[in-house]
């Protein structure tokens, strides 16, 4: 045997047989070694957390599906980050969590001028930075005037500035904004204020991120304690905080990263997390896996979003040039309520959102009711399909061999603009081409993943269209005036929807702008919705529920927003965190999690064990084999 | 019988990892070792072969810079208003926008200063994250090559250890099984594999407890080694889903590799002298037949940075993957170019590799 030896090794050194095994092992462990290192110096844990006594804290986790875009006020537009920021910091307004009406937040007060062009506003003398600086009107004159000088500060709420001629503090409970002219909104500017002490050393708001240092400073009712990319971001109760009532129950809010919704669920499930927000809301499938399932209760409330049928009017720049290829067909309002009265709304609500979802009326959804407004009997385009042809024929387009033509010989044909990334638009154009498809009407489907490009060009005939609604509506009514059109021809971007142009609806724009009686202007506001509806470019479906569920072992109530039948996640406020009440005899999520870490640690010890034990046992019985060799 | 004498006994020597283009002289006629002439011709001709190399990876990386500027502007797509995220913006702040970014200058006018500034090293600033993009890239690649690159070692090991067993015991009944059971999890989609184990191992399901987290690279404020055992808990299911769906290439190349090594005269050689069958499959057979598998290895090796989009997303894990979605999704321009530079810049660096380490595996290559 020793021959044999000699044989495999013409240099006569002599190799251990398993040496190839061994340099894999070793460079495994190396290349493990490596990056478990590499993982912990780009990635510094934050100091804070390690300060904090794990034990017997209430944490609450909420899972959600958005990564943080930033951490800045100045430049996070996500809807998570924007409600982060709300408990982070404080705003010069609030909205009661019962109806959507204007609260105090960090003014108190606030008063506008006879010839309603200067406001002012009483600051809170007990509001203080969690540095223990004492926060007053002087940090909200800086945020303003930042915003107002600086475009780089200007990219998340540049629109609510763009009307302030001045603002100043003339002494720390005092603001003073000066406009060019009246604003209604005045008591909705949803901007964070920061400390000027902080900010004021910021070089380049562009690139300034808000997430180096932690905690972070705020005024908030909870303090902003630790952050990792794509990870979680971590919330701590401010015991300073100004607000005495009802104080948070949980002491730490911890929103955790799941980029796979199913994942979420299945979180949910274990009791890892305690809320589950859906993106943006829990899918049918998700929400039935869920019902009726022990300790976990699912939370249905009226959606703040529309989704639409919007008609493209004709594209055009503000100087009247026009532009695109809409059909033209469009431009007959008849054409536009036919398309509308062959759709059933009920059946989209039923069949597509599965029941997640309230028939469409009016522009504003009914949560917002102040604002919504629905089309009277004599108004209302219900689904008639026989009326629609009626409408049709009257039009000027026949059916001929079950097509409708033109005057012009040629068949009516649309192109509907949809989004790749939502299902729903999908789901709703199979049923609009067979509705479509009955009246004569042919139907395509463009879905894209960005439709702002050929939408912006002018490109469509029919578009699938939604917005998000805020408390205050300016935003959404905003976008179909003539002021929104774009500048130039060619298809760069703008702040228009759908290029409506109307004097009509511009003149009761500026009305509702000018008017500071709620009442009055909310009666302005729905003339503008009576309008949207009547000119049929606008054509409102449903309004999407919010469905979202939470464990209730871990929380014993969290209020709504409205109060009544509402949404958890993504309120315009920080009800939601502020009321949650931990389940007794649990300490939320954080209870898991550290019984998940102990386990964790188990079975990690196991798995080591098991290697070490394996990998000895592996070398043994080749060094034995070897041995035998040998004899 | 000597081993001078035994031309496929030698050929399994020089073929051992580590023997380098010196000992890849030996069997060459005439040479003989000592003499300098052959092995600096060698070395010399060797090193020619990995200048060639080189340049033609050089080459290669400045085609995927340029590639990767006018590739993804195909995407129809409107960077400024993905940037406002649908919030109301006014046309001044459109146009600042659009001025800042850089877009509102001629095409060649982008081109040029992007290849300016990428060969520094700066592939600009995230449209949706504020931040350079070096540094989304730079802060999600560790845990990238953590997990891809446990996995990696870890389906190359497994799938080696088993192709071996499978191939020297082909139609074996082992062999019939691992063989489909590879296939079958191969054919296994990654992200649905990696929901089951999930709901299985992490939720848990009837008398199987949850063990392990359903998502995330750890659960924060935890230091030292609670750190890392935290981490490797995190780990096992993504790895375990990567290894599942991973190692049957890796198996397959090996086995029939070693299938057509088996009919050869070395091993019948080998066996003639009396080795033990295992030390003839470890010896002998296996070296040679690995070849094409540590091809295969070099191949997945640069598919490592990559990351794996699917399993990232299922479990969470904040890698590169993950971002790359985002980026595209969006499409932040900017973070999708580098991070298409980078995967390519991978992929190519370890098929150099490959060729630079070739030779020294096999010295028919590169003469």
């Amino acid at each position: 045997m020793n021959e044999t030896r000699q044989q495999d090794q013409p240099d006569g050194k002599r190799h251990s047989p398993h040496r190839g095994a061994r340099v894999l092992l070793a460079a495994g462990a190396a290349a493990l070694a490596l990056t478990a290192a590499l993982a912990t110096p780009l990635n510094p844990a934050p100091q804070q957390a390690s300060a904090q006594d794990d034990g017997g804290k209430k944490v609450l986790t909420v899972a959600v599906s958005q990564s943080v875009d930033s951490l800045s006020p100045f430049l996070a537009q996500r809807l998570l980050t924007t409600s982060i920021h709300r408990m982070m910091y404080e705003f010069l307004t609030n909205y009661d969590p019962k109806d959507n009406h204007v609260i105090p937040g960090f003014a108190t007060k606030w008063q506008a001028s006879p010839d309603k062009l200067t406001w002012t506003y009483t600051i809170r003398s007990n509001s203080k930075w969690s540095d223990g600086v004492k926060a007053t009107a002087k940090d909200a004159a800086f945020t303003f005037n930042k915003i107002m000088t600086d475009s780089a500060a200007a990219t998340a709420n540049g629109s609510f500035v763009t009307n302030f001629e001045k603002v100043t503090a003339p002494s720390d409970t005092k603001l003073v904004i000066k406009l060019k002219k009246p604003q209604a909104t005045m008591t909705a500017l949803d901007i964070p204020i920061v400390p000027e002490h902080i900010w004021k050393n910021v070089k380049d708001f562009s690139k300034f991120n808000n997430d180096k240092r932690f905690p972070v400073v705020g005024n908030g009712p909870f303090i902003l304690t630790d952050y990792k990319t794509d990870q979680y971001v971590k919330l701590e109760r401010n015991k300073d905080f100004w607000r005495k009532t009802g104080t948070p129950q949980f002491d730490e809010i911890v929103f955790k990263t799941y980029k796979d919704q199913d994942a979420a669920v299945a979180a949910l499930r274990k009791g890892e997390v305690s809320f589950v927000a859906g993106s943006p809301a829990l899918t049918p499938a998700q929400a039935a896996s869920l019902k009726g399932v022990k300790n976990i209760k699912l939370n249905e409330g009226p959606g703040r979003r529309f989704y639409a049928i919007a008609t493209n009017p004709g594209a055009r720049t503000k100087d009247g040039t026009k532009f695109g290829d809409g059909n033209k067909a469009l431009l007959d309002k008849r054409v536009r309520h036919a398309l509308f009265e062959a759709v059933d709304t009920k059946t989209i609500v039923d069949k597509v959102f599965q029941g997640h979802a309230v028939q469409g009326e009016g522009y504003i959804p009914p949560r917002f009711s102040q604002y919504f407004w629905k089309p009277s009997a004599s108004q209302k385009l219900s689904y008639d399909p026989q009326a629609a042809a009626r409408l049709l024929d009257q039009a000027g387009y026949p059916l001929k061999n079950g097509k409708r033509v033109g005057k012009d010989g040629k068949p009516l044909n649309f192109r509907m603009l949809c989004h790749t990334t939502d299902p729903n638009d999908k789901a709703v154009g199979k049923y609009l081409k067979e509705w479509w498809g009955k009246l004569g009407i042919g139907l395509k489907l463009d879905c894209v993943n960005d439709v702002s490009v050929p939408w912006y060009r002018g490109q469509y005939d029919l578009a699938f269209d939604g917005w998000s609604v805020n408390p205050d509506p300016d935003f959404v009514l905003g976008i179909h005036t003539c002021a929104a059109l774009p500048d130039k021809t060619g298809g760069e971007s703008a702040a228009t929807d759908n290029f409506i142009c109307d004097k009509k609806y511009d003149d009761l724009y500026a009305k509702q702008l000018a008017e500071y009686d709620p009442a009055k202007r909310a009666g302005l506001v729905k003339q503008m919705e009576s309008w949207l509806y009547d000119s049929g470019y606008m054509n409102i479906m449903a309004y999407p529920n919010a469905v979202e569920a939470y464990r209730t072992d871990q929380i014993k109530s969290i209020e709504t927003m409205p109060t009544a039948a509402g949404n958890i996640y993504g309120q315009d406020g920080y009800w939601s965190w502020w009321s949650a009440v931990p389940a007794s005899g649990s300490q939320g999520s954080g209870s898991g999690s550290s019984s998940g870490s102990s386990t964790g640690i188990v079975v990690g010890i196991v798995v080591a064990a098991l290697v070490v034990i394996g990998g000895g046992a592996f070398v043994g019985v080749r060094r034995r084999r070897t041995a035998d060799d040998r004899e | 019988m000597t081993a001078d004498s035994t031309p496929a006994l030698a050929k399994s020597a020089d073929a051992r990892p580590g023997s380098g283009p010196a000992a890849a002289a030996g069997p060459e006629p005439g040479a003989r070792p000592g003499t300098r002439g052959p092995r600096a011709r060698n070395l010399r001709a060797y090193l020619q072969y990995a200048a060639a190399k080189i340049v033609g990876a050089a080459v290669s990386l400045f085609a995927v810079l340029v590639t990767s500027f006018f590739l993804f502007r195909l995407i129809p797509s409107d960077p400024v208003k993905q940037m406002t995220g649908g919030r109301r913006v006014s046309t001044q702040q459109l146009a600042a926008l659009r001025h800042q970014y850089g877009l509102d200058q001629p095409m060649w006018k982008q081109f040029t200063s992007y290849i300016g500034d990428a060969l520094s090293g700066d592939f600009g600033i995230s449209y949706q994250y504020h931040t350079p993009v070096i540094d989304k890239i730079t802060g999600a690649l560790p845990a990238t090559l953590l997990l891809t690159g446990t996995a990696y070692v870890l389906y190359s090991a497994l799938g080696i250890w088993l192709g071996t067993r499978s191939g020297w015991r082909s139609g074996s009944r082992s062999d019939r099984f691992h063989t489909a059971f590879a296939l079958t999890l191969y054919s296994v989609p990654s992200f649905w594999l990696g929901l089951l184990l999930i709901i299985v191992f992490a939720v848990g399901i009837g008398p199987i407890p949850g063990m392990f987290p359903t998502g995330g690279l750890e659960q924060g404020g935890l230091h030292g080694f609670s750190y890392v055992v935290d981490v490797a808990h995190h780990m096992v299911l993504p790895v375990v889903t990567l290894v599942a769906v991973g190692y049957a290439q890796t198996l397959l190349v090996m086995r029939s590799s070693l299938l057509d090594e088996m009919g050869s005269d070395y091993l019948t050689t080998a066996r003639a002298k009396g080795l033990r069958d295992d030390l003839v499959r470890r010896r002998h057979a296996v070296p040679n037949a690995l070849l094409p598998t540590f091809t295969l290895m070099f191949v997945n090796l640069g598919h490592v940075v990559a990351g794996q989009i699917l399993v990232e997303t299922v479990f969470s894990w904040p890698g590169l993957g993950g971002l790359f979605y985002q980026a595209l999704s969006v499409p932040d321009l900017p973070l999708v170019q580098g991070l298409f530079f980078v995967f390519a810049t991978a992929v190519i660096l370890a098929n150099t590799l490959a060729d630079i380490l070739y030779p020294l595996l096999d010295p028919r290559v590169g003469r």
